[in-house]
């Protein structure tokens, strides 16, 4: 445990001259453990610990990193930024009066049943051996690795209007992977947790059926040396939950971004194909669809109490019935597009300010089973487990892959395809939406590695989402 | 940090070491100015100090690995290093032997330095948005040190550090029809800055012209250097790495297996005598000069990092496994004589996003975007809407290979999500008789 408030109570005492400031102190741990073709390999201990000192000064914003938390580090720090507020006071492109000044008091812990700590690291070890074994079940597994991961981030954000944010994240993430190999055709197949996460404890090994996994994982991949092609047609189409993860992260989360909008972000992530003129009446998909930001689901990846300009958390309908409702943006986007938002201006560390960011970006539940979408397809392919993505810089244009596919025909689940992929536009894609899974069908997940902004940052996101329903989707497989 | 600082770190923690037990210890570290771009103005600016320390320790046939950030006070430092050097002393009996454990046990050093003095982050904001006073300019500057270092019980002494500058920038007219461009180095000269801002205003004057929307189909292309940089970054992803060829999960399976290839022009090689990383690696072996991973079209050798040396009985010649100073050969066809020779078809500027379609077959999707023109009878006739490519490059870097251009490019990565990057790729462009667009 790091004494932030003792760091944080320093600053305030010798806090800069200035109009504003505030200080976000994050310190994070992590590990990871892996064994690969039954060797173990090397664990990883991770320590980091600093401090993001912002300052305005006038009309300007600045802002400064350290890893140095001395008296005279945090002074350092507060004068860079000071700096920099200056020539962002004659160059900027708005003004520091739109920046929010927070007076949040609040505090958040991510619910964890079973800590990491109260297993052994030689129980753990023991554990991927184990995992590590299931997988190698037959001499065309060229591949296979177990592994472990554990992240906990504590933040504390203190400004000098008085907000006082504490928040303890923490989360674990197990996975599995099978490589399989047959001539020319290699397939890989995640499983036990590797394409998902959650905040919480080791209760994960047992919310991904980890151990249990590993057979079917190897299994899949080898089965799926020997499926046929993905077909080549425009058909219905069937996505599971891991795969609508990876779609709504694409096509509905980022195009939402309210400094997409702005134009922050097209030098690098890009652009949106949504304007400001569309909120409150554009038709982003059918009547089922009804997006979230919701950061009150228990231990989803990005739940918390606030934004890490201290912006207290809170649901909110980004789309309702099929209509654009409001994107994702924080207070200072907000202001200067004078829209609506969310509570979503968040860093990836220490050594990043904040910009606008997903937090759970969910899909809300409709009504019914995978097998009741299922039963009504008369010709299509279900999709599982995402392996590719990529989108026009406007979200557009997208075009994904998935590990596995299914073909359905007459309503019912028929043998696997390989190398399923399938395109479209985000912005007709979710118009044939026709069937969404109901609450027993949804899953909480998120990724991992939302990259975004300049300086580039990587982040947790969550999503949730059941099975849904697409009519007339272009499908293909592999080849050249 | 100063070299000194870190090598005075490493002794005091090696002091500390009993019995077998070796000790590696890695920094990485940079003192940054940030400043993001919006329409000509500053988004969000600040700065950066930080460092990182890594330590493997060894003791016998076992290691642990541990990093941790690093204040800059000393004594601070060691208390917050020696605790975590007694977690892995801690940990290593309960990890079994390592039968790939490999680090040289060479004591050798080094000390590099590249780079001048660099201008004042807020000179070159003032000059910048001058000289783009009009343009929708959009980017982020970015400038300072970046070190890294190694030192160990067994000897090693190697410091890297370069303080450079990379302005990557790019220019709107609207939506997404815009130019870009890209200053990187490690002398800034104002010049420079002036000219290209010149060439991007008279380059979007023709990127002003309506935009033409073309179908889905096969293409006569051009892609300039900096797409070709982007299938590479792609094909990097299992492209190179022995470990990924031996576990058959490399992209490029079937031209190893001499089953497929690339045209007999294209030469791919891993240049470290020219790149701009450290020559070492965290297990404190020599880079060699030069890698070449394909020669006349025909798979050659692998980049190869020291535990998967170790795992598979190779040579180690790299510090990771996927290139981080690559270098495409050139070809014949000079630069003013592309639009020319293309005649009609697609120049492209940048592509981006891409990711696999079918690695089993090398196939590669992704999209055009900046600087991607309609080009008839050898003259940029309107810029192109954003389209989608799906090919293989046993296609578009085989049989549809034409030509690749005589003058290469070097590209400084404007990466930044582990720190700075030092990457870098030189390359040419390339003529294809033709590009699937899908979407």
């Amino acid at each position: 445990m790091h004494c932030l408030s003792q760091i944080a109570d320093a600053f305030r005492a010798a806090a800069p001259s200035c109009d504003d400031w505030s200080l976000r102190l994050v310190a994070e741990e992590t590990e990871h453990l892996e064994v690969r073709q039954d060797v173990v390999e090397p664990s990883v201990l991770g320590r980091s610990l600093g401090a993001m000192v912002s300052i305005i000064l006038g009309a300007g914003v600045g802002y400064a990193a350290t890893s140095d938390l001395s008296a005279r580090g945090l002074r350092d720090a507060a004068e860079r930024a000071a700096d920099w507020a200056r020539v962002h006071a004659r160059l900027g492109l708005f003004d520091a009066a739109l920046v929010p000044r927070s007076r949040l008091r609040a505090e958040y812990r991510s619910p964890v049943r079973e800590p990491w700590d109260g297993m052994p690291l030689a129980d753990k070890l023991a554990l991927l051996q184990h995992a590590n074994r299931s997988l190698a079940i037959d001499d065309r597994i060229l591949d296979w690795s177990a592994w472990l991961a554990y992240r906990r981030l504590e933040q504390l954000l203190v400004t000098s209007a008085g907000a006082h944010v504490s928040q303890v994240f923490e989360s674990v993430h197990p996975g599995l992977l099978a490589v399989a190999n047959a001539g020319n055709q290699t397939q890989r197949r995640h499983g036990g947790g590797a394409d998902t996460g959650r905040q919480g404890g080791l209760e994960a090994l047992a919310l991904h059926g980890f151990l249990e996994e590993a057979p079917r994982v190897a299994e899949e991949a080898i089965a799926l040396l020997e499926a046929p092609e993905c077909p080549t047609q425009v058909c219905d189409l069937v996505l599971m939950p891991s795969q609508m993860t990876l779609q709504i992260h694409e096509s509905i989360g980022h195009p939402l971004e309210l400094d997409r909008i702005l134009g922050d972000e097209r030098n690098y992530a890009g652009t949106s194909f949504v304007t400001p003129a569309m909120f409150g009446h554009y038709r982003y998909g059918s009547d089922l669809l009804n997006v979230t930001f919701d950061p009150t689901v228990a231990g989803e990846l990005a739940s918390g109490v606030a934004d890490d300009d201290g912006t207290p958390a809170s649901r909110e309908y980004l789309i309702r019935d099929g209509v654009l409702e409001r994107p994702i943006g924080g207070r200072l986007s907000q202001a200067r597009a004078a829209l609506p938002g969310a509570a979503c201006s968040r860093a990836s560390g220490w050594e990043r300010p904040p910009i606008d960011r997903m937090g759970n970006i969910n899909l809300e539940p409709g009504a019914g089973s995978l097998t009741d979408l299922v039963a009504r397809v008369e010709h299509g392919v279900l999709m599982d487990t995402n392996r590719s993505w990529s989108i026009d810089d406007s979200r557009n244009k997208f075009q994904f892959g998935c590990e596995l596919g299914r073909l359905i025909e007459a309503g019912e689940l028929k043998g696997l395809v390989r190398n399923p992929g399938y395109r479209g536009l985000s912005a007709d894609f979710w118009r044939s939406l026709d069937g969404v899974g109901g609450r027993e069908a949804l899953e909480v997940g998120g990724v991992r590695n939302c990259g975004k902004g300049e300086p580039n940052q990587s982040i947790y996101v969550g999503h949730a989402s059941p099975p849904c329903l697409f009519r007339r989707v272009a499908v293909f497989g592999g080849g050249e | 940090m100063s070299p000194d600082a870190f090598f005075a770190l490493t002794e005091a923690l090696c002091a500390g070491l009993s019995g077998t037990e070796i000790l590696f210890c890695q920094l990485g570290g940079e003192s940054s100015d940030f400043a993001r771009l919006s329409q000509n103005r500053i988004r969000q600016a600040g700065h950066l100090q930080s460092a990182t320390l890594g330590l493997s320790l060894l003791n016998g046939h076992r290691q642990a690995e541990a990093f941790c950030d690093l204040g800059g006070v000393p004594e601070q430092d060691l208390r917050t290093a020696t605790g975590l050097l007694e977690r892995l002393r801690e940990r290593i009996p309960f990890v079994p032997e390592d039968p790939y454990l490999n680090y040289s046990m060479q004591a050798r050093e080094s000390l590099e330095q590249v780079g001048e003095g660099l201008p004042p982050a807020e000179a070159v904001m003032d000059l910048l948005v001058a000289e783009a006073d009009g343009l929708d300019l959009v980017g982020i500057w970015a400038s300072g040190s970046v070190c890294a270092g190694l030192g160990s019980s067994v000897g090693h002494r190697f410091w890297h550090e370069s303080r450079s500058f990379n302005l990557d920038w790019s220019s709107y007219l609207q939506t997404d029809k815009a130019l870009k461009c890209g200053y990187g180095g490690f002398r800034w000269e104002p010049d420079v800055l002036r000219a290209k801002v010149g060439d991007l205003r008279r380059g979007l004057e023709v990127m002003a012209r309506p935009a033409r929307v073309i179908q889905p189909g096969r293409y006569r292309a051009y892609l300039a250097p900096a797409a070709l940089q982007e299938l590479l970054a792609l094909l990097a992803w299992g492209g190179f790495g022995l470990k990924d060829h031996r576990t058959h999960q490399s992209p490029l399976l079937k031209l190893v297996r001499a089953e497929r290839g690339l045209a007999a022009g294209v030469n791919i090689q891993e240049e470290h005598v020219r790149g701009l990383m450290p020559r070492f690696t965290a297990e404190g072996f020599l880079k060699p000069d030069r890698v070449t991973l394909i020669e006349d079209g025909a798979f050659r050798d692998c980049l190869v990092d020291a535990r998967t040396a170790r795992e598979y009985g190779a040579e180690v010649n790299a510090a990771a496994d996927v290139p981080e100073s690559i270098a495409v050969g050139a070809g014949d066809l000079a630069m003013p004589d592309v639009l020319a020779r293309l005649d009609t078809g697609l120049s492209i500027g940048n592509l981006w996003y891409c990711n696999w379609s079918d690695m089993n077959d090398c196939r590669m999707t992704g999209m055009t975007r900046f600087g991607t023109f309609w080009v008839e009878g050898g003259e940029l006739v309107a810029p192109v809407e954003v389209m989608r490519f799906d090919d293989s490059l046993y296609h578009l870097l085989g049989e549809r290979l034409e030509a690749l251009t005589r003058e290469r490019e070097l590209i400084l990565s404007p990466e930044t999500y582990e720190g700075r990057s030092n990457a870098s790729a030189l390359l040419p462009g390339l003529l294809v008789s033709g590009i699937d667009l899908a979407l």
